[in-house]
């Protein structure tokens, strides 16, 4: 009896002419993200004043100004992702009942399309000192002087939500109408209010898309760049995590020190997402529709 | 100072729950469409009311009316004389068995069956004494503590059935609970259902559309086509006198013979077929010189070698045990469901008859 030849082999473990396909994004991986990213790690190590190989991240953490841009940055990214889900979630829940679906949700996902410059240009004179915004709350008397919305926190909290929510609330929608309208009935009729409906039935099944929403859009909004430098105070309290790299590498022109910043960026994602995940692990995973329906 | 011990379990006593249910001019509309056009039917304590229809008739429409999870363009609702249709579905306490399932995927058939008993606030050794009680009506004790995703499909209709009755309503409403089962456990499912049914003495309404489920569970079945009740009648009315075709069509009235009526005496009628002239009981008033149709089942038209009957060609026959069934095609097209006792082959010219008694004859409405 012959042995099977190497294909058949290969075959029974999966491997043959198909798996050619994923040659494609391995090679786009490799080069795009493993590479950059393996060279980011060499470069942060190698100190462009000599030193220890840690004298980047040393110095990173030794300097107030430094280090505080990681709080900073936390101190915008958390608060707009919680607000972000806040609204998605109540919206995707009406949406899910109506009919003409597709307007609405093509309005509320326009801002996608904008781009952070445009949404930080607007935003500068929709909320500048003599933008519409204060004129009509002036005109009203609701205000006697102008309040001061841009080129501070709040101007970036309004550009990462306006960039933000599109992005929440498809996510959101998608899990929300993912659950099967006749186990919401089931509970009605087993004599849940909306209240308990929502607690005890959707929140738990939304709770693992509701935490992959969230880290999506924290890393989105922790990655903040433009809108921070445009609308914010980038000398003072928006001085985010990026613009501290940015100066490292393009204004001190010190790209290992630049390098070593984007790691810590990175880490810090890395830290909250993990954390978010290993929350969501004590809930239920499986799917939420009708199960064999 | 038991209190469990005293409280009657939902197996021990058959005792009637509820009051009669009265569906008054039920109307429900969708924008211009008339799902429902006007229900009326009284319900009685325990009955078991299959609703019983083609799809798009309206039975799920009626159902959801019932249970509240729609609203009522029209009419009223009253159960044991009081109106329920503008109660939340949560106030009115029916127990519902939806044809998905729609367990509760994160919880376990313990908290599933438990839910309906949280949400009236009946915790502890009583709660976990009733849930007992419904998981072993449905035979799931000891897959209490699985989630719903690790239960055949089978075992996760039982647990919906044990979630609705364990809060003991006064009607059980069921939308095709079977129809996702294959065909051997939905035949095991239905006498269970029926059995449950006579064990806790509730009312139950169960839609289905197929007429074998419904023949054999109810006591009453109401046929609804195009928002219309067409009948109203216990199993055996319903299949040996349709009152119209529609019905006939749902009660396995298969082969249909236009025709036109020769003759009409007292409730039957005479009517011509190709030629032939066939009796049969008239199951509308009909007139001589009118178009009608003869119709009857293919266990009741008999088809054999030689003659008398109308003369047709098998164009097919197959053996099912018992007899041969079949279809022949007649010279001017008509298709005919038949039985035979012997083997006749495809191809080869039969004659078909009417067992006496049993074909009926309606009003040709397409005529």
């Amino acid at each position: 009896m012959s042995a099977p030849s190497l294909r058949s082999r290969l075959a029974a473990q999966g491997i043959d002419g198909t798996t050619l396909l994923l040659l494609p994004g391995l090679i786009f991986i490799l080069a795009l993200f493993i590479y950059p990213f393996a060279f980011g790690v060499i470069d942060s190590l190698r100190p462009k004043d000599g030193g220890a190989w840690y004298a980047n991240y040393a110095k990173f953490f030794g300097d107030p100004y430094q280090y505080g841009t990681i709080a900073a940055t936390l101190w915008l990214a958390l608060p707009v992702t919680i607000v972000n889900l806040a609204l998605a979630v109540p919206i995707a829940f009406r949406v899910r009942l109506m009919h003409r679906q597709r307007l609405l949700t093509t309005i509320l996902v326009l801002p996608i399309t904008l781009g952070t410059v445009f949404v930080a240009d607007g935003l500068l004179t929709f909320l500048g000192p003599r933008g519409w915004f204060n004129h009509v709350l002036m005109l009203l008397g609701i205000l006697h002087e102008p309040l001061k919305l841009t080129n501070n926190y709040w101007g970036v909290f309004a550009s990462l939500l306006i960039t933000g929510f599109p992005f929440a609330f498809l996510l959101t929608l998608s899990y929300v109408s993912g659950i099967d309208p006749a186990i919401e009935q089931a509970a009605a009729t087993l004599g849940a209010g909306a209240r308990q409906r929502f607690q005890r039935i959707f929140l738990p099944l939304l709770v693992p898309g509701l935490a992959v929403t969230f880290c999506l859009s924290f890393v989105q909004a922790y990655a903040v760049f433009p809108s921070a430098v445009l609308l914010g105070a980038p000398a003072g309290p928006t001085r985010v995590i990026s613009i501290a790299a940015y100066q490292a590498a393009f204004e001190q022109y010190d790209h290992s020190m630049g390098s070593a910043i984007a790691l810590v960026m990175g880490g810090v994602e890395l830290v909250v997402v993990v954390l978010i995940l290993a929350l969501r692990s004590l809930f239920y995973r499986g799917p939420a529709g009708g199960t064999k329906g | 100072m038991n209190a469990v011990a005293e409280h009657a379990s939902p197996v021990a006593g058959v005792s009637r729950i509820g009051g009669r249910l009265e569906l008054d001019g039920l109307r429900r509309s969708f924008g211009a469409y008339n799902a429902l056009a006007g229900i009326d039917i009284a319900i009685e304590p325990g009955e078991f009311i299959a609703l019983l229809g083609p799809s798009g008739c309206g039975k799920s429409t009626a159902l959801n009316c019932i249970a509240g999870l729609l609203e009522l363009t029209g009419g009223e609702i009253r159960l044991g004389g009081r109106r329920i249709d503008q109660l939340e579905p949560e106030k009115r306490g029916f127990g519902m068995v939806f044809q998905s399932y729609a367990l509760f995927p994160h919880m376990s058939v313990r908290k599933n069956v438990g839910f309906g008993l949280a949400m009236q606030g009946i915790k502890g050794p009583e709660a976990e004494k009733r849930i007992r009680d419904a998981l072993a009506m449905v035979r799931l004790e000891s897959q209490a503590d699985k989630l719903p995703g690790q239960l055949s499909g089978g075992q996760q209709q039982r647990v919906a059935i044990a979630r609705a009755i364990v809060i003991r309503p006064p009607i059980v409403l069921m939308d095709e609970p079977l129809s996702n089962l294959d065909a051997k456990l939905r035949l095991e499912m239905r006498a269970e259902i029926r059995a449950i049914h006579d064990q806790i003495g509730s009312t139950t309404i169960y839609v289905t559309h197929d007429q074998d489920e419904a023949l054999s569970l109810a006591d009453r079945i109401v046929v609804m086509s195009q928002g219309h009740i067409q009948q109203v009648g216990t199993p055996e009315e319903l299949y040996q006198r349709p009152v119209n075709l529609t019905v006939a069509d749902f009660m396995g009235f298969r082969t249909r013979m236009p025709g036109r009526i020769v003759s009409v005496t007292g409730g039957e009628a005479e009517i011509e077929v190709d030629g032939s002239r066939f009796r049969g009981l008239a199951r509308e008033s009909l007139q001589v010189g009118q178009s009608a149709v003869l119709a009857i089942r293919p266990e009741d038209l008999v088809a054999s070698a030689t003659g008398p009957g109308i003369a047709a060609t098998v164009v097919s026959i197959e053996y099912r045990g018992r007899a041969f069934f079949g279809l022949a095609r007649t010279a001017a097209g008509a298709e005919l469901y038949f039985r035979a006792d012997e083997p006749l082959s495809r191809g080869s010219a039969a004659y078909l008859s009417p067992a006496p008694g049993r074909a009926l004859i309606f009003r040709d409405d397409a005529a």
